[in-house]
C-alpha cells in the first residue's frame, strides 16, 4: 500500500503499525514524538495497535519546549 | 552563521511583548546554504504551558506551521522562545529538551524591557554554543 510521511509518499506492507513506521524510518528520540495520521492525532500509547491504511498521510511532530 | 531579517525579529519582539508575563514560542524556517541558515519565516506559535518559566509548542499550530513550511520550499531550522525575566542563555531545562543538535535555539530575553536581546545557541547535551547570529534590515 502508499502511504505518505511527512510529505514524501512511499510503498509499506500492509498492516504496518504507527510503531513500525517510527522504527523504519529510523525517527529519532520517539519519545518526543508525537504523531498524526490525516491531521488527527494518534493518542500516544497506541502506537502498537495503530495500523496505517492505504492513502494514510502521516506527520511526525517533535515535541519542542523548555524554561527559563 | 544564522541570518534574521530586522522585520521577523521585530515580528518576534512584537509577540513576545504581547505575551508578557509568559514565555512566547514558535518554529524558524529558510534555507541552508553551505554551513549558513538563513531565516525566511518565523512562526509565531501558542504557548501552551501559558506560563513565564516553562513553554510547549501548541502541536496543532505545529503541525500547520510544518505544513506551511513544506508548501513554501522552506526547512525547518529551529526553534525560539523568550525569557521574560531571563538573560538570553539556555536554562537547564532548555538544554535538556533540546534534543536536536542540527536546530538553532533562538531566545529572546526580556529581562531589561527597553534592550532586548536575541541570540541563537547550537545546543548539544549539556553544551550550548552562541551562533553567529546577523539580524539584516
Amino acid at each position: 500500500m502508499k502511504i505518505t510521511v511527512a510529505g514524501v509518499q512511499k510503498e509499506v506492507a500492509d498492516g504496518l503499525t504507527v510503531a513500525q513506521l517510527i522504527v523504519d524510518e529510523n525517527v529519532e528520540t520517539p519519545q518526543y514524538v508525537t504523531v498524526t495520521i490525516n491531521d488527527e492525532f494518534v493518542e500516544n500509547g497506541t502506537f502498537e495497535q495503530t495500523v496505517l491504511k492505504d492513502g494514510d498521510n502521516v506527520e511526525f511532530l517533535y515535541f519542542m519546549g523548555g524554561g527559563q | 552563521m544564522i541570518q534574521l531579517n530586522k522585520a521577523d525579529f521585530e515580528k518576534m519582539l512584537a509577540h513576545a511583548t504581547r505575551e508578557l508575563p509568559d514565555e512566547a514560542c514558535g518554529l524558524i524556517a529558510g534555507e541552508v546554504q553551505g554551513t549558513d541558515k538563513i531565516v525566511r519565516k518565523v512562526y509565531l506559535l501558542t504557548n501552551i504551558d501559558h506560563s513565564n518559566e516553562h513553554f510547549s509548542l501548541d502541536p496543532k499550530e505545529q503541525l500547520a506551521a510544518v505544513k506551511d513550511m513544506r508548501a513554501n520550499g522552506l526547512v525547518p531550522l529551529g526553534n525560539w522562545h523568550s525569557h521574560p525575566e531571563s538573560p538570553s542563555r539556555p536554562s537547564e531545562e532548555d538544554k535538556r529538551l533540546a534534543y536536536d543538535s542540527k536546530a538553532s535555539y533562538m531566545i529572546l530575553s526580556l529581562m531589561d524591557r527597553e534592550n532586548p536581546v536575541l541570540n541563537s545557541f547550537h545546543i548539544e547535551g549539556t553544551d550550548a554554543e552562541k551562533e553567529d547570529l546577523q539580524i539584516k534590515e
